[in-house]
């Protein structure tokens, strides 16, 4: 059975191999080859998952030794698979999630003329980031970072003949160069430390090590996390990474790759619960996203930017549930694996709307579409249902209990966090509603439009005028889009209710993360009642501004909040004046100190040389008899030399 | 001096004469040296009966077929265990057959033949009166210019002359490193060192030039002589004995036994101290230390080119095996007292040979300026003391050998209306000119500058990884900084040669005979083997660093 984990590696690596190196030949079939070896991965996965619910808890743990990869001595790395629960849960996600986004992609990009690429990249995706969960060492799990950075920056630009494309593209790898960094250096502190980067021994050694060694060490991977997750202070890349296709968006930058900064600190968690620091600034990051994420979500009109945001924040949960140390481990991924289905949902959702409304994106040009779309408002409906955590819907369940768990963490902290999560489940609901009503109720703007006057440009820079041409025929999608839409929906409504119950998915994941049982200061009842009360407030704030009047069509100049909101709260001002401006501030002064100091150190040393060369050779007179006198006197020194020593 | 006292001065036998024996001759372990003697010894009747015609190439095969036959010769010592279990003394305690003996003895070899290539090349200079000329004198007793030389060139007289002095030069330079005891290494040293200063004096080109330089090393070389001899005086009254066994016995005092007509100087340690500084002196004045290197870039732009470029190689290999043997046989005891000065004086050369070069103009210059600075960083591996000293400093020999000869020969290729153009702005743009004689030249600059996959980069790492290891890491700092301020100067020439516009009356580069194009293409595939596969080499190297006693 072990001897099947490379295959799930393996078998979209290949579809990468074949569909990229295929050339023409495969355009007719590239598509197919990548959603077949997609499924295949997939369908080891459920064996594999099978075999592992048929053992017992305590043995469910397998590992598959590959070869070594660079066998130094005192240096071992080795690419070698651990597959426990916690990488089952997330290569069910992946390989679920991924196959129905393949599926999805064959209608989506059915008139993209570079689609066999398209599936090669999302094949080279799924075999990087199955890579990243299998791995049994923090270096091959390295190697699979990368990989999906990689996968990341070319999916984010695949139409690159768009300058915003390819802007996007670079500016979210050049983020998450940052984040690399930290994990490249926790890895060698790892190394320094434990002398190995293995997750078995480092993680079992974690015991006897000091506190503020195992606080740098989470800090640095906390750091690579919050690049990854797009946690503050690494987000703004995520909002840019819209630019990619849509199914990119739904499963890269919603469902999967973002959240392997959980993914790290939940594999990690020997290390965090070790700094009690480190776990403090994982909350604090947690928690900042949320709100962050969530207020960027209520400003944006681009359906994308507001998922996008939306995205982010519910990572942050994720965060701040990783960050609350063993009582929210388990929340961690359950939310995880929830949000994969249910954001996966409302991407591909609003990938319909965009495919039937010729690829807009401005919520301020839809508008009553739920009579042409009926499907994909109901799947999307679902899925809004669920984010906002409607009772009974999966988004309920796991998000419930990490406000619960906040609240748990006791004292002040606890306090602020819980009451942060509240506040930040309040504004989910808004945002949600806003988008949820802007897209399928009100008026049908996309009717009237208004000629766009080239006085008042757009606000929002991202969202172009897709080109001026007819108005809108809005359609439901082929069914080879709207089955994975529906497939996910039913994840969204039952998937929280079946983990929940019975306490199942803590059960499964206890025996990987360990997992207590939190007392909030307040009954878990109370928690429940709040949540709930705080998502009714949102829903009807949002009613209340966009269900009962029109929505203008464009965009009325909002408060100061509103407008620093679509400007995502300020992140890339801030960026270019502290960063960019910094480091051209740092490079001028630093070609300076190389210029003045660097080079007059090494021209003023090569002057020296060549004035003392010249005085040196004016000694080589060409008379033999001055060089008789030199060796004289050499040797006369010689022997002089000699003499002293000795009498010395 | 009594008569016993002259007597032991060839023998061991301190005992009084009673019967005097046949001295036992190991012809088989000195037959590298006897050939090449023997071979000299024939060149010198070849010049008396041959006929002018065909003494060149009787000369030259003569030559060749000595310096292969000797080669061999050494190869199967070598084979036969004389550089390590057989190894011993041999003719009555004057040479000894060892490791280090053999191994230079054979760089030697190599180098002589890759000289005698040199020598005989007649294709680079247009033909005078329908004869082909080499770079020799027709008649090397004419003066420059004159009638005589006139007729001597429009005879088409040649001075083969050249080969049988090149061999006893070679013959004297195998006695040199094997040399076991203070008189063998001072005829030995004299025996090489008469033939170069011929061989100086007799460029057919910038004749006064070469007679000026040959007279100057032979008057300095004479100076340097007499320290050696004086110090040879003085240690033979320290220890009672020339052989180098006997004075190390002396030193260390397992000997304590007055000779009674030593009786007034023997074991006096001053004695030893000044013998042992004069003779190292004169050693170091032939491999070209600081001080003791005025001549040396007089004498090789002086000197016909193919003879700096076998002298620049041979002669240092020779000295630095002597060097070598007088410190690690007779003078281990002494160790404390001549590393510091040796140190000082390593540190001098490598930083005097390294600057002095930087200014120089004159290609040859560079090169004599170069192989100061290198002599300073063999010294360092010299200063070693160890076995590691031993071997890297062999291995640096060989190696240094045929980077010189090389870059000597494509030095003989650049040539002009007044023979060759050695001023380095003729050198400006070559590489485009002449893209694969600067490529060439290039490789043996990089390999001098001990640039990675060179010899020069394997060769100056075992000398300074031996340094280190034997305490002298202060002196591998300062080598290091040489090596950076020497880059410079070979850096610079290989800019000069490929990214300067080439001058509208620039050289031209001859097409030699085959014979140079061997000499330049052995040292080019010596070149890269060690650098890129150095290490066969080094263990052979460090087989062969065990010094007999």
């Amino acid at each position: 059975m072990e001897n099947l984990i490379a295959l799930l590696v393996a078998a979209p690596l290949l579809g990468a191999a074949v569909l990229l190196c295929g050339g023409r030949r495969l355009d007719a079939v590239g598509h197919l080859i990548g959603t077949a070896l997609a499924a295949a991965s997939f369908v080891i996965g459920v064996v594999l998952f099978a075999d592992m619910v048929g053992k017992d808890a305590e043995h469910r743990e397998m590992g598959q030794h590959l070869f070594s990869w660079i066998p130094v001595e005192g240096f071992q790395a080795d690419v070698a698979f651990q597959l426990d629960q916690l990488s089952m849960t997330f290569v069910l996600l992946i390989t679920g999630v991924g196959s129905l986004i393949h599926v999805y992609s064959i209608g989506y990009m059915e008139h993209d003329e570079r689609r066999r690429r398209f599936f090669g990249y999302l094949n080279l995706f799924l075999a990087a980031m199955l890579l990243l969960v299998l791995a049994d060492n923090y270096l091959l799990l390295y190697v699979g970072w990368e990989g999906v950075g990689l996968a990341s920056y070319l999916l984010i630009g695949f139409w690159q003949h768009k300058p915003s494309a390819a802007t996007a593209a670079k500016k979210a790898f050049l983020v998450n160069r940052v984040g690399d960094v930290g994990l490249s250096i926790a890895i060698m502190l790892m190394f320094t430390t434990f002398g190995t980067f293995a997750f078995g021994p480092v993680l079992e050694a974690t015991g006897e090590t000091g506190e503020g060694k195992l606080t740098a060490i989470a800090l640095m991977l906390l750091l690579a996390a919050c690049g990854k997750s797009a946690q503050v202070p690494l987000q703004s890349w995520l909002g840019d990474a819209m630019e990619g296709p849509t199914p990119v968006s739904a499963l890269i930058h919603a469902a999967t790759m973002v959240t392997a900064g959980v993914y790290l600190i939940v594999r990690s968690a020997d290390i965090f619960n070790g700094s009690p620091d480190a776990q403090l600034v994982t909350t604090v990051v947690g928690a900042v996203t949320l709100l962050f994420g969530a207020i960027v979500g209520c400003a944006k009109d681009d359906i994308k930017k507001a998922l996008a945001g939306s995205t982010m924040s519910q990572i942050g949960y994720m965060v701040l549930a990783a960050g609350l140390g063993p009582i929210g481990y388990v929340f961690a991924i359950m939310h995880l694996v929830t949000h994969g289905f249910f954001k996966a949902g409302l991407f591909l959702g609003a990938g319909s709307v965009m495919h039937g409304m010729n690829d807009e994106v401005d919520m301020r040009k839809y508008g009553g579409l739920r009579k042409y779309m009926p499907v994909t408002f109901v799947t999307f409906g679902l899925g809004y249902l669920a984010i906002i955590g409607f009772p009974g819907l999966s988004g309920f369940f796991s998000k419930d209990k990490i406000i619960e768990a906040a609240f748990a963490k006791g004292g002040t902290e606890g306090w602020i966090l819980g009451s942060v999560a509240l506040l930040g489940a309040a504004i989910t609901a808004y945002y949600m509603t806003r988008v949820m009503l802007m897209t399928f109720f009100g008026e049908e703007r996309w009717r009237s439009r208004p000629t766009a006057s080239p006085a008042e440009p757009s606000v929002e820079p991202a969202a172009e005028h897709h080109g001026e041409h007819a108005e809108p025929h809005p359609h439901e999608s082929p069914r080879v889009m709207t089955i994975p839409m529906i497939v996910l929906a039913v994840g969204s409504v039952f998937g929280g209710a079946y983990f929940s119950l019975g306490d199942r998915f803590i059960h499964w994941l206890e025996p990987v993360t360990e997992h207590a049982h939190g007392h909030p200061p307040i009954s878990a009842l109370t928690v429940t009642a709040a949540t709930v009360a705080v998502m009714v407030i949102g829903v009807g704030l949002a009613w209340l501004q966009y269900g009962r009047g029109p929505v203008p069509v464009a965009a009325p100049r909002g408060s100061l909040l509103t407008r620093a909101a679509r400007r995502d709260l300020l992140q890339d001002d801030f960026n270019h004046v502290v960063l960019v401006r910094g480091g051209e501030h740092l490079t001028r002064s630093l070609v300076y100190v190389d210029h003045t100091l660097v080079d007059g150190v090494v021209n003023g040393t090569a002057a020296t040389m060549g004035g003392l060369s010249g005085r040196l050779r004016r000694v080589q007179n060409g008379y033999a008899r001055s060089y008789a006198v030199s060796m004289f006197g050499g040797a006369a020194i010689l022997i002089a030399v000699t003499l002293l020593m000795r009498a010395v | 001096m009594s008569a016993s006292a002259v007597h032991s001065l060839w023998t061991t036998a301190a005992d009084p004469i009673t019967k005097i024996d046949a001295p036992k001759i190991e012809y088989g372990q000195l037959s590298p040296t006897l050939i090449v003697i023997g071979a000299a010894i024939i060149g010198v009747l070849v010049e008396a009966f041959v006929p002018r015609k065909s003494r060149y190439y009787t000369q030259m095969f003569v030559s060749v077929v000595a310096l292969a036959a000797a080669f061999a010769a050494v190869v199967a010592l070598a084979a036969g265990g004389y550089g390590t279990t057989k190894a011993g003394i041999a003719a009555m305690g004057a040479i000894a057959v060892d490791g280090p003996a053999l191994f230079l003895q054979g760089t030697i070899l190599l180098a002589g033949v890759l000289g005698v290539f040199t020598f005989a090349e007649r294709r680079l200079d247009p033909e005078a009166h329908g004869n082909r000329v080499d770079s020799f004198a027709a008649q090397a007793a004419s003066v420059p210019g004159s009638d005589s030389e006139k007729a001597a060139v429009k005879a088409g007289f040649t001075t083969t002359e050249v080969f049988p002095l090149l061999l006893f030069a070679i013959g004297g330079m195998l006695v040199f490193p094997a040399a076991n005891d203070l008189l063998t290494l001072f005829i030995a040293l004299e025996v090489f060192s008469l033939p170069l200063y011929l061989l100086c004096a007799v460029a057919r080109r910038k004749r006064l030039m070469s007679q000026e330089a040959a007279v100057k090393y032979f008057l300095l070389g004479a100076f340097a002589s007499a320290f050696t001899l004086f110090g040879i005086a003085l240690l033979y009254g320290y220890a009672g004995s020339v052989k180098y066994a006997t004075i190390a016995q002396v030193v260390d005092g397992t000997i304590g036994d007055i000779n009674p007509a030593l009786a007034g100087t023997m074991g006096n340690d001053v004695l030893l101290l000044i013998g042992a500084a004069m003779v190292i002196m004169g050693l170091l004045f032939k491999v070209g230390a600081v001080p003791f290197h005025m001549w040396t870039p007089d004498v090789y732009q002086g000197a016909p080119t193919p003879v700096t470029g076998f002298m620049a190689a041979a002669t240092k290999v020779a000295a630095f095996g002597a060097l070598l043997r007088l410190l690690y046989v007779v003078l281990p005891g002494l160790r404390w007292d001549w590393r510091p000065v040796m140190w000082a004086v390593a540190v001098v050369t490598m930083l005097g040979g390294a600057i002095v070069a930087i200014t120089q103009t004159d290609i040859k210059r560079l090169l004599a300026y170069s192989s100061i600075a290198h002599a300073g960083f063999i010294l360092a591996g010299v200063i070693a003391a160890s076995p590691d000293g031993v071997s890297s400093v062999l291995f640096y020999l060989g190696a240094y050998s045929f980077v010189t000869i090389g870059a000597f020969a494509v030095v003989t290729l650049v040539r002009d209306a007044g023979g060759e153009a050695t001023h380095l702005s003729k050198w400006a743009g070559l590489g485009r000119r002449s893209p694969l004689v600067a490529a060439v030249f290039a490789v043996f600059l990089l390999a001098f500058a001990g640039i990675p996959l060179t010899s020069g980069f394997a060769g100056k790492f075992a000398v300074f990884k031996a340094a280190a290891e034997g305490g002298a890491g202060g002196i591998v700092v300062v080598g290091v900084i040489s090596s950076a301020i020497a880059a410079f100067f070979y850096i610079r020439v290989i800019v000069l040669m490929f990214f300067s516009e080439p001058r509208p009356e620039g050289p031209t580069v001859a097409v030699p005979s085959p014979l140079t194009m061997t000499a330049i293409g052995v040292g080019v595939a010596v070149t890269l083997v060690l650098g890129v596969a150095p290490q066969y080499f080094l263990d052979l190297a460090g087989q062969a660093g065990v010094f007999v006693r």
